[in-house]
């Protein structure tokens, strides 16, 4: 197996009383799709969030290339080469869908020439936010002010955002919730496309995309880890289907 | 925020020239209030790079240009402005930074209160410690016009015209960079700011670095509209660094419209204009101040500057929501 290129070991979060997340271990690598489902209210949210550093954990550590990267801030992390989308929906909605993911791309500003370079001239990353537009499909719509786009098309442009920042890593907490069947078949496959280069942690809740496109699968339920394995383990495993596919399938 | 179109700018040059004129069509008096319209409107540019441009209100922000004007003071006298004006910026933006850094831990409310109570702890230094020369505030020299060797004597009689110009100058300086500004990745990053920091921290920005450097640039501005206005008035007072101060910067945004970079210079010449017809016609100036400036907001929720948007707008998504709304 390739190196991991990010890890949470033993991770638990805890909110007051409850504990969220409990002692969850996971490894991301280059190349593989590791799918996270699970049923509502199990934790897969905050997981992400402790990957990307919205939240910090009460215990356990995140390791991002072989390296300690607990409490790390999020645009820390994002500078690491994490990039993610959200739940629900979060982008610069008074921006255009083109600004939206050029501010992505000259996320790795580093220097004070580039910081007051005019934005609207930078070679690089404008190529690079076309291309991510491009590849979930979203350059019709590059003029089009973030906020009046469609459901299906705020989801695109959240990938998008995620892809322009050029990730190693990349967290997708439920991207294709709310799209239509054929949009979603698109995505799905986009999502497996994306898997051969980048190390994917997909949350979906659809079992025929999940089962489709992951290389691994775990599965939470009350914040820890039920059963992990290849999708037909999964499939076959009875606690699994009693914890959790049994009302959902 | 946006910055306005080609036709703004030929609009905005036309009422520069107009108040650059003003020594031949107006009276001395009336040439003396458009200078400190220009001041307040120095103040008022400087505030919107956090108000408008990142979405951060500050009630603090008088402190800066309190320093800025007390560096006038506290200098020796006799220095050319060359010196001074600089000087001024860097004191204010050296009080600015550790001010920032520590109200920055905090968002919206609480970063109102925050940099509310840092203003006050420099008004206070200045009001209650002899440092700045007691809280009935000083006459202080105005900086000398002299550059390069060549010294400039001002006549008596000219000064305002002078002292007009300047402040003229000054301000329009001000804006262009902050115009040009507005165009770099740094303000697009604020814009990105205040429009959703989270987001923005999730791709990667440093959102409190980015925030920090807007908050350091905009005190040494307010410090250069304080040179500007111990130049222009020859006299400092505690009252400069107080909050109401902020308030009234705030106010000319408000009135100037929050959602342009030329908002606030419309609002600090309302609010100078206002002021005056107030004290002609009433008593009760605050009160009628307070009246107009409640019923401008109702109706014209992006200010003057929402008056001509068609002329002066560049094909921009519009400002969403006033920066009050942050979260
Ligand atoms: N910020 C928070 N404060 C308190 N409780 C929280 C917080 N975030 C999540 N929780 C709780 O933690 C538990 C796990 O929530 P989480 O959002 O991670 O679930 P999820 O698996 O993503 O569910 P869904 O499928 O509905 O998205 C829930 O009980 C939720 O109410
Ligand atoms: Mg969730």
């Amino acid at each position: 197996m390739n190196p991991a290129a990010l890890e949470a070991v033993g991770l638990t979060r805890r909110f007051g009383g409850l504990t969220a997340v409990s002692d969850v271990s996971l490894r991301l690598s280059v190349g593989e799709l590791h799918a996270v489902i699970g049923p509502n209210g199990a934790g897969k949210s905050t997981l992400v969030n402790l990957l990307s550093g919205e939240l910090r954990p009460s215990a356990g550590s995140v390791r991002l290339g072989g390296a300690d990267a607990t409490g790390w801030p999020p645009w820390r992390l994002a500078q690491g080469g994490v990039g993610r989308s959200f739940q629900r929906t979060n982008v610069l909605r008074g921006m255009t869908v083109f600004e939206n993911a050029r501010l992505a791309a000259q996320s790795r500003a580093f220097g004070l020439s580039r910081w007051l370079r005019a934005a609207a001239a930078e070679a690089g990353p404008i190529a690079g936010a076309r291309a991510a537009l491009a590849r979930v499909g979203l350059s019709e719509a590059e003029g089009a002010v973030a906020g009046t786009l469609s459901h299906g098309q705020l989801r695109l442009l959240e990938i998008a955002m995620a892809l322009a920042t050029a990730p190693t890593v990349l967290l997708l907490d439920e991207p294709l919730a709310g799209m239509g069947p054929e949009e979603g078949e698109r995505l799905a496959a986009l999502l497996k496309a994306l898997s051969r280069d980048h190390a994917l942690l997909l949350i979906e809740h659809d079992m025929d995309v999940v089962f489709a496109v992951a290389d691994t699968l775990t599965v939470m339920v009350d914040g820890q880890v039920l059963e992990r394995g290849p999708p037909d383990r999964i499939r076959a495993s009875a606690a699994v289907r009693e914890a959790y596919l049994g009302h959902e399938v | 925020m946006i910055v306005a179109s080609r036709a703004g700018h030929a609009a905005l040059a036309l009422a520069a020239l107009a108040v650059a004129l003003m020594p031949l069509w107006a009276s001395g008096y009336h040439v003396q209030l458009a200078s400190t319209a220009l001041v307040a409107a120095m103040f008022a540019l400087s505030l919107q790079l956090l108000v408008g441009a990142a979405g951060m209100v500050s009630l603090g922000h008088a402190a800066f240009f309190g320093i800025g004007a007390y560096a006038v003071h506290l200098l020796p006298a006799g220095l050319s402005i060359l010196f001074t004006l600089p000087a001024s910026a860097l004191l204010a933006a050296a009080a600015a930074l550790p001010v920032g850094a520590l109200s920055l831990r905090t968002r919206g409310f609480f970063f109102l209160m925050t940099t509310l109570a840092f203003g006050q702890m420099l008004f206070f230094l200045f009001h209650d410690t002899p440092l700045g020369g007691g809280k009935d505030g000083v006459f202080v020299s105005r900086p000398a016009l002299e550059a390069f060797g060549f010294a400039f004597e001002v006549p008596r009689r000219s000064r305002p015209t002078v002292l007009l110009l300047l402040n003229l100058g000054v301000l329009a300086a001000m804006y262009a960079g902050l115009a040009a500004l507005m165009g770099t990745l740094f303000g697009h990053a604020l814009r990105g700011i205040r429009e959703n920091e989270d987001r923005m921290r999730a791709l990667g920005y440093d959102t409190r670095r980015v925030k920090l450097a807007a908050f350091v640039l905009a005190g040494a501005l307010a410090g250069v509209a304080g040179h500007m206005s111990a130049m222009t008035e020859a006299f400092v007072n505690p009252e400069l660094l107080g909050w109401h101060r902020s308030a009234e910067g705030l106010l000319m945004i408000l009135l100037g419209g929050l959602g342009a970079l030329h908002g606030p210079i419309l609002g600090a010449a309302a609010f100078v204009g206002l002021g005056e017809a107030a004290t002609l016609l009433t008593e009760r100036r605050r009160l009628v101040e307070g009246l107009v400036i409640l019923a401008v907001v109702l109706v014209l929720p992006r200010g003057l500057a929402g008056l001509r948007l068609g002329l002066l707008r560049r094909r921009e998504p519009a400002p969403v929501a006033a920066a009050a709304a942050e979260p």
